[in-house]
């Protein structure tokens, strides 16, 4: 169950407010949804004020998302705690989310996960001292024929071993990632040794 | 194997451009208008025709799903959401479509929308796929500069929009009910039906919610015609399909096949056949991780469709194929997706709640051996206690993968169980 994460944290910061960008942004999200409906708009301007501020949402970003919304601050906190994308205490510039659902378990996900453990020194749910890098464990990510999957940033980095989960968090740590998706020779979700179908090119 | 002309995800690979002009050349937005002249009871009878089944996991039959909005409006505007909140293990189709056939969908979305007299599409993307999210988007800004959706969609007369909404991590936001909820920002607590969301759906509104591929394949369906589509596969398991093969085969690919395949030839001719050979299978998981897992001996012959994995006490789901060798730990892997379940509970029903972590705290035991024989009937009494007995289907899907497990490996367990009260010393 994703609840039962407490929503005030350590280091909370004391006030929020979106930029004058965002604040647009925010307004044109809202316009999507029917007029009077503007809690729909909640999911994604939690993730809107969680990209401004590094990675987290302190408490002054709640209040401040539910002020925008004109919403009662509990329907902002129960989604808050409800999802697992929203981080309640601070994260790592790179959070870095293996996945060891039993698609990826079968493929090595245990290899690619004590590679980050051991390399960047810490557990999962812990931060390294530099702040660089969160490490976690998650569920299932949907792109089970590139297990095993790591998602960092905006990003899925796929058929990985422990070899090159090493260069991945080396590449992060240098600023300089390799290109997202599968980290061996592969065309996305094709067969690694050559599509078998589809073969046509041109169109 | 499928012929590549009969293919309707030409670009699931990304190999060519997923925009608006290479979508066209692939034969995408075509003859779109023409299709919605010919009405709304024309496109819904040709998908009755087709004989297409909800692609989602559920296998509803699409036609009839469409049929059930309102005709005439009280009021209220219709609604289609799709659903592409994929995130049943061992499925990653629609982020294909998504990434590399958005215009498909999108123009699927017109069609359907139309069919059904909705105002718009809500397209409900889980939160993880945040580079398909932006490739959706952008082809939907290219719909709409090309007048394709919005005002007067495609010169048929008829207004029509479609949104990209992000979730944000919750599994059980892919129920359709659920997803409503989350839609409106709420926590994804499914709702009790009735009311259907037909009735009363999102925003209390008449809702229809599909499948990414079951929108994305109705516009192909509706050019090359229902026949077309229904000499697939066998009557009541009809089409092509998008496959996912993964877990221990040689080559872990996505392919559309015609329903039907057999379970062998799909893993043999393309994800390059199981690791070790055939003779190394031990088990499939053949639909998603809430099917029940097959032993070898099923696998041999069974068809990759409907009715004939539910003839074997498994479902076809969302056709993604889990496959283990004799490698596996069979217990450790089930376990493992108790612990899913247990993650992606809602928390609203307490069989649900608090089984899911009482069965993946038995397997995990059961692993290790630390158990006593009798636990296992214990343990499928729970299971059985949980099956049918929540709001919604995740109940169901956490019971199904601990009563597949049981039915064909219990001697395994067993095996586990006495070995560790011979030698529990040599275990330490």
């Amino acid at each position: 169950m994703s609840a039962g994460r407490a929503v005030a944290a350590a280091g909370d910061s004391a006030t929020f407010a979106f930029t004058a960008e965002n604040v647009t942004k925010a307004n044109a999200i809202v316009a999507k949804y029917p007029q009077g409906k503007q809690q729909s708009a909640l999911l994604p301007l939690l993730d809107l004020a969680q990209r401004q501020n590094g990675g987290w949402l302190p408490q002054a970003a709640l209040d401040y998302v539910a002020d925008f919304l004109t919403l009662a601050r509990i329907r902002v906190y129960e989604v808050a705690t409800f999802y697992t994308m929203f981080n309640l205490k601070p994260v790592g510039q790179h959070h870095v989310q293996v996945c060891t659902t039993t698609p990826c378990w079968l493929r090595g996900s245990d290899q690619v996960l004590e590679a980050c453990r051991h390399h960047l020194g810490i557990g999962v749910g812990e931060t390294t001292a530099d702040g660089k890098f969160t490490l976690s464990e998650v569920e299932c990510l949907a792109a089970c024929v590139n297990a095993p999957v790591v998602w960092v940033g905006d990003d899925y980095y796929e058929d990985l071993d422990a070899a090159s989960t090493v260069k991945l968090l080396d590449g992060l740590a240098a600023g300089k990632p390799p290109k997202a998706g599968p980290q061996v020779k592969r065309q996305t979700s094709a067969p690694a040794n050559g599509a078998k179908t589809l073969v046509r090119k041109g169109v | 194997m499928l012929a590549d002309k009969d293919r309707i995800f030409t670009n699931l690979y990304g190999d060519q451009d997923w925009r608006l002009a290479a979508a066209r050349a692939r034969g995408d937005w075509d003859g779109t208008k023409a299709i919605i002249e010919k009405g709304q009871d024309w496109i819904i009878d040709e998908m009755k025709k087709s004989g297409l089944r909800g692609r989602g996991g559920a296998g509803f039959p699409t036609g009839l799903k469409w049929s059930f909005m309102p005709k005439k409006s009280d009021g209220r505007p219709s609604y289609l959401v799709v659903n592409a909140d994929e995130g049943e293990p061992g499925t990653c189709k629609d982020r294909d479509m998504m990434r590399h056939d958005p215009h498909k969908l999108i123009e699927g979305c017109l069609l359907a929308g139309f069919a059904m007299r909705a105002v718009a599409a809500y397209i409900y993307i889980r939160g993880e796929l945040i580079r398909e999210e932006q490739t959706l988007q952008a082809a939907i800004n290219e719909a709409y500069a090309a007048g394709l959706i919005g005002k007067n969609a495609c010169g048929s007369g008829y207004d029509f929009d479609v949104f990209v909404h992000r979730g944000a991590g919750a599994y059980i936001c892919g129920e359709e009910t659920a997803l409503i909820e989350s839609l409106e920002g709420k926590k994804g607590q499914p709702r009790l039906k009735p009311p259907f969301p037909a009735a009363t759906g999102v925003w209390g509104c008449p809702t229809t919610i599909n499948n990414v591929e079951t929108i994305a394949v109705a516009p192909t369906i509706l050019r090359r015609g229902a026949s077309w589509f229904a000499s697939f596969g066998r009557p009541n398991n009809t089409g092509t399909k998008v496959f996912c093969i993964a877990g221990h085969v040689n080559t872990p690919c996505n392919v559309e096949e015609a329903m039907g395949i057999p379970m062998r030839e799909l893993i043999e001719t393309h994800a390059g056949g199981v690791r070790g050979g055939w003779d190394n299978l031990l088990a499939v998981i053949p639909g998603g991780s809430s099917t029940p897992l097959l032993p070898r001996s099923i696998c041999d012959t069974v068809l990759m469709d409907f009715d004939a994995l539910r003839d074997v006490k498994s479902g076809l789901g969302t056709a993604a194929v889990i496959v283990m060798d004799k490698s596996t730990d069979i217990i450790r892997a089930i376990g493992r997706l108790a612990k899913f379940y247990m993650h992606e509970s809602c928390g609203q029903c307490t069989p649900c709640r608090e089984g899911t972590g009482w069965m993946w705290r038995v397997l995990e035991r059961m692993a290790r051996g630390q158990a006593r024989l009798e636990e296992i009937d214990l343990l499928l009494d729970v299971a059985n206690q949980v099956d049918g007995h929540t709001i919604c289907a995740l109940g169901d899907a956490a019971a199904w993968p601990v009563q597949g497990l049981i039915r064909h490996f219990r001697g395994e367990i067993e095996d586990r169980i006495r070995k560790a009260h011979v030698a529990p010393s040599r275990a330490a």
